[in-house]
């Protein structure tokens, strides 16, 4: 996003040392548009140049100062005066002067550190990018490029199942099973439902996975939920005794990483809803927490595990865990 | 673990299903069947009953099998009862068909054949609704209309336990 101020006579252009190599990876836009940036990883340089050019050749431009920011940020979409920097380095590139020809300006910010990965939600938008800026007495001419940042974990050494037997008194029995508590983005989400009382008149069973993005602190906190998939499992009435497998392959999918109270101020989980529906179209439904990864070989210190809840313990808010309970 | 690799799908490991639970008879047997609408009174005092015959195997139902008659008045202190003890959603009935009780119309009403067929359509999928209802199933009133001959209106409200 560059400023185009009245009679522009300059324009600045941001350019990486290593575009010709560098991944490119698609990111969604706020608009919801899909477009590709450079894939930057935690600890990596970002490296390249500002070139300035001169509209007006013969025509002197006087500055007061030329720098380039690398910045990742989080923006509220509601509250947008604020912008939460969490990462913020900047380089002096020209002292106020002024040029009478284009200019090429190499920088270098070592080894930078990106803690979170890059996120582009409902309510909330996590971002990095450079900022090349050319302070003018009137309006300065800036230009911004993003970059896509990926985080990485390795595969978690102890990734319990999730066992579980819910139900409602004397009606409905269930036990269900998912293959881990820990999936990554291209997973697949191996599991069983078994029926051990079926008093209802099930019609079908279904499961769904939600994301719930949380934003704000406090008494401000914002939770919105979005079904990303529904896959049905099961289609007719069960009996005791009967297994249904779940066999849910996630690649097919737009999901993120889980991501836990970022800098304070926004986190996403991912739910597994497993819905009953009877012949009077009610719904019975139990949802579990689960945890999303991007998995790569590289060593990177993985987040807590959710622990395997044991039978009858009462359910965990955290987790997002509710006791089994029917829609009226 | 890296992307290329082929996850594991298998089935997780299940146990067999019992072949007496996989053939035997369903434990959610439940059918309420209402017919045999029957105009009984003189003059003002006429209204009509159904009969209501209720089959199960729940085990929260004290009776498998009971058959009682009921009117529209009944069905409505019913709903109202659920209404106000119990937490779910109460399906709406058919219609009162006030208009149809004003005097001077050209047919007979609220007896017209016609009506009491579509009423009688109406309440059996009321019925039927609420009756398969987890939550309606706890609430004594529930019991009452469907298996005791009268309705006590009089009655405690409460809930029903195995």
């Amino acid at each position: 996003m560059s400023f185009f101020g009245f009679g522009q006579s300059a324009e600045v252009e941001l350019v990486l040392s290593d575009a010709e190599s560098r991944r490119r990876v698609e990111h969604k836009t706020e608009e919801g548009k899909k477009e590709k940036y450079f894939l930057f990883y935690d600890g990596e340089t970002v490296s390249g140049r500002v070139i300035l050019t001169l509209k007006h050749p013969n025509r002197r431009l006087e500055h007061q100062g030329i720098k380039v920011e690398f910045i990742g940020q989080i923006e509220l979409y509601y509250d947008r005066g604020n912008h939460h920097e969490f990462v913020s380095l900047v380089k002096d590139l020209a002292r106020p002067g002024e040029f009478t020809q284009s200019q090429i300006f190499d920088f270098e910010f070592t080894h930078v550190e990106k803690p979170y990965e890059s996120y582009t939600g409902q309510n909330v938008k996590l971002r990095y990018f450079l900022r090349a800026t050319v302070s003018r007495r009137l309006n300065d001419v800036v230009k911004e490029m993003d970059i896509v940042v990926h985080t990485l974990s390795t595969y978690p050494e102890l990734n319990s199942s999730i066992k579980m037997e819910v139900g409602i008194e004397d009606c409905l029995h269930i036990e269900f099973e998912y293959n881990k508590s820990k999936y990554h983005l291209k997973d697949v989400i191996v599991g069983k439902i078994y029926f051990l009382l079926v008093r209802i008149k099930i019609k079908h069973m279904e499961i769904d996975i939600i994301k719930r993005e949380t934003t704000g602190t406090g008494p401000n906190v914002y939770h919105e939920n979005d079904t990303i998939a529904k896959y049905e499992i099961m289609d007719g009435a069960p009996v005791r005794g009967e297994s249904i497998p779940i066999r849910l392959f996630l690649a097919g999918y737009e999901l993120t990483p889980t991501m836990r109270d970022i800098n304070k101020k926004f986190s996403v989980r991912y739910y597994l809803n497993l819905v009953l529906i009877d012949e009077e179209e009610r719904r019975y439904f139990k949802q579990q927490c689960f945890a999303l990864l991007s998995l790569m070989q590289l060593p990177v210190a993985m987040g807590r595990i959710c622990p395997r809840r044991p039978l009858g313990s009462p359910p965990c808010p955290d987790h997002g865990e509710e006791t089994f309970r029917k829609a009226a | 673990m890296s992307e290329a690799a082929v996850a594991d799908t298998r089935r997780l490991n299940a146990k067999p299903q019992d072949l007496t639970d996989a053939y035997g008879p369903p434990s959610n047997f439940l059918e309420i069947d209402i017919f045999n609408p029957q105009t009984v009174g003189m003059g003002r005092a006429r209204y009509t009953s159904y009969e209501l015959r209720m089959r199960t195997n729940l085990p929260i139902f004290k009776l498998k099998e009971s058959c009682v008659r009921r009117r529209y008045s009944d069905f409505e202190w019913l709903k109202n009862e659920l209404e106000r003890d119990s937490k779910i959603v109460v399906p709406p009935l058919p219609g009162k068909a006030l208009k149809r009780q004003l005097p001077f119309r050209g047919d007979e009403g609220i007896f017209e054949e016609s009506f009491i067929e579509e009423r009688r359509q109406g309440l059996e999928q009321f019925i039927n609704k609420i009756a398969g209802h987890p939550l309606a199933q706890n609430e004594r009133c529930l019991h009452m209309f469907l298996q005791e001959e009268t309705i006590d209106r009089n009655y405690v409200p409460g809930k029903v336990h195995q």
